[in-house]
């Protein structure tokens, strides 16, 4: 994989819905640890149905909007070119074939799940990704901490006290904690 | 009773699907508060089961509600869960998609995006945390996540590596 083409090439084309389907499904099953890198691929650099910077814009969209990223980032690319069949044909593609594969995984699980040997290794997976969620953590939050020690890291601190150590409910945590960060970037801007 | 477990896995995980800014992994403490500890559907042990495996399926990883939906009630809790947790973010998403673009240069969009960022990296904070107590019984699961933590933010390695090692490492080891 070298460095794909800078989008030189400003002409977009537009999927059809299969297409649409069969790229989600492709990104669905490739994207261990995070389908973004697969959605990038295949939607900027292989297919070129969008650019570098819509694709960009359409994550950030994702990230924060409530509700699993890839997830978002699948109905707001498919609505694009296809509107609401596009978004629930772009949701199935994501969706389908990691749902069969995890039915049969919980099927097994509710079969073996007591079994000693089944139980050793999923201890040492989740330690490990527990671990690499650690490190997710420490990735988003240095440039947060690091630029100035103003209302924002002060805001991370207080989400996370709230869920983890007082233990409130999620969204009582945001209700109140969301306005005011809002409050924040909207006076320092 | 089988009609009442169904309804409160939709009723639990709808709401949340519209408060997890930052995705499943901001909402694993409320999972857990919920499903461990408000309605006892499973074991802290099943629930760190339940990530696991959903951490090395392919796909999304809120796909642990999956799993959670069909340990409560079989298939039917599987599909109930899935879509709850992603029926109403998904039509916010829609929603949203089709006006955004208008308000790029908003001063309110600008301040909306840039606030929640703090929110949901405490969040996701709060997860790890959160996931940590339930998983590192002992102290080589302590070991294996404080080194996989290291390698995670030093290097840029497939995660598939570190868990087919950790599995080992659990299998073999006295976790």
């Amino acid at each position: 994989m070298t460095a794909a083409a800078p989008s030189s090439s400003p002409t977009v084309i537009r999927p059809t819905l299969y297409e649409l389907f069969r790229a989600f499904a492709v990104v669905s099953v490739s994207g261990f640890g995070g389908a973004l890198p697969w959605a990038r691929r295949k939607i900027v650099e292989q297919n070129r149905w969008m650019t570098a910077e819509e694709f960009n814009e359409a994550f950030a969209l994702s990230q924060f909007l409530p509700g699993p990223n890839v997830v978002n980032f699948s109905v707001v690319f498919g609505s694009r070119f296809g509107g609401v069949a596009g978004a629930a044909v772009a949701l199935a593609g994501l969706m389908g074939p990691p749902l069969i594969i995890v039915t049969i995984l919980a099927m097994l699980y509710a079969r073996f799940g007591d079994l000693e040997m089944l139980g050793r290794i999923l201890i040492g997976i989740t330690a490990a990704a527990v671990g690499l969620l650690i490190a997710v953590v420490a990735k988003m939050a240095a440039p947060l901490f690091r630029a100035r020690w103003d209302w924002a890291p002060l805001i991370a601190i207080a989400a996370f006290v709230g869920v983890a150590i007082v233990q409130w409910p999620l969204p009582l945590v945001f209700v109140v904690l969301a306005p005011i960060s809002i409050a924040c970037a909207w006076m320092t801007r | 009773m089988k009609d009442n477990q169904l309804l409160s896995l939709f009723g639990y995980f709808a709401l949340l699907s519209l408060f997890a800014v930052g995705g499943a992994n901001a909402a694993i403490p409320e999972m857990h508060r919920i499903a461990v500890e408000v309605m006892h559907w499973m074991s802290d042990r099943q629930f760190a089961d339940s990530f696991a495996i959903a951490q090395v399926s392919p796909g999304p990883n809120i796909i642990i509600v999956t799993l959670i939906g069909y340990h409560v009630a079989g298939l039917p809790g599987a599909a109930v869960a899935t879509i709850a947790m992603c029926g109403p973010s998904c039509i916010v998403a829609f929603l949203v998609a089709r006006t955004w673009d208008r308000f790029k240069e908003a001063r309110w969009r600008i301040a909306i995006q840039a606030g929640l960022v703090p929110v949901s990296l405490g969040l996701i904070g709060a997860s790890a945390f959160v996931l940590a107590r339930s998983a590192d019984h002992s102290i080589y699961a302590a070991i294996i996540t404080a080194l996989t933590a290291l390698v995670g933010f030093t290097t840029r390695i497939n995660p598939l590596w570190i868990f087919a090692l950790s599995g080992l490492l659990g299998l073999t080891g006295g976790l």
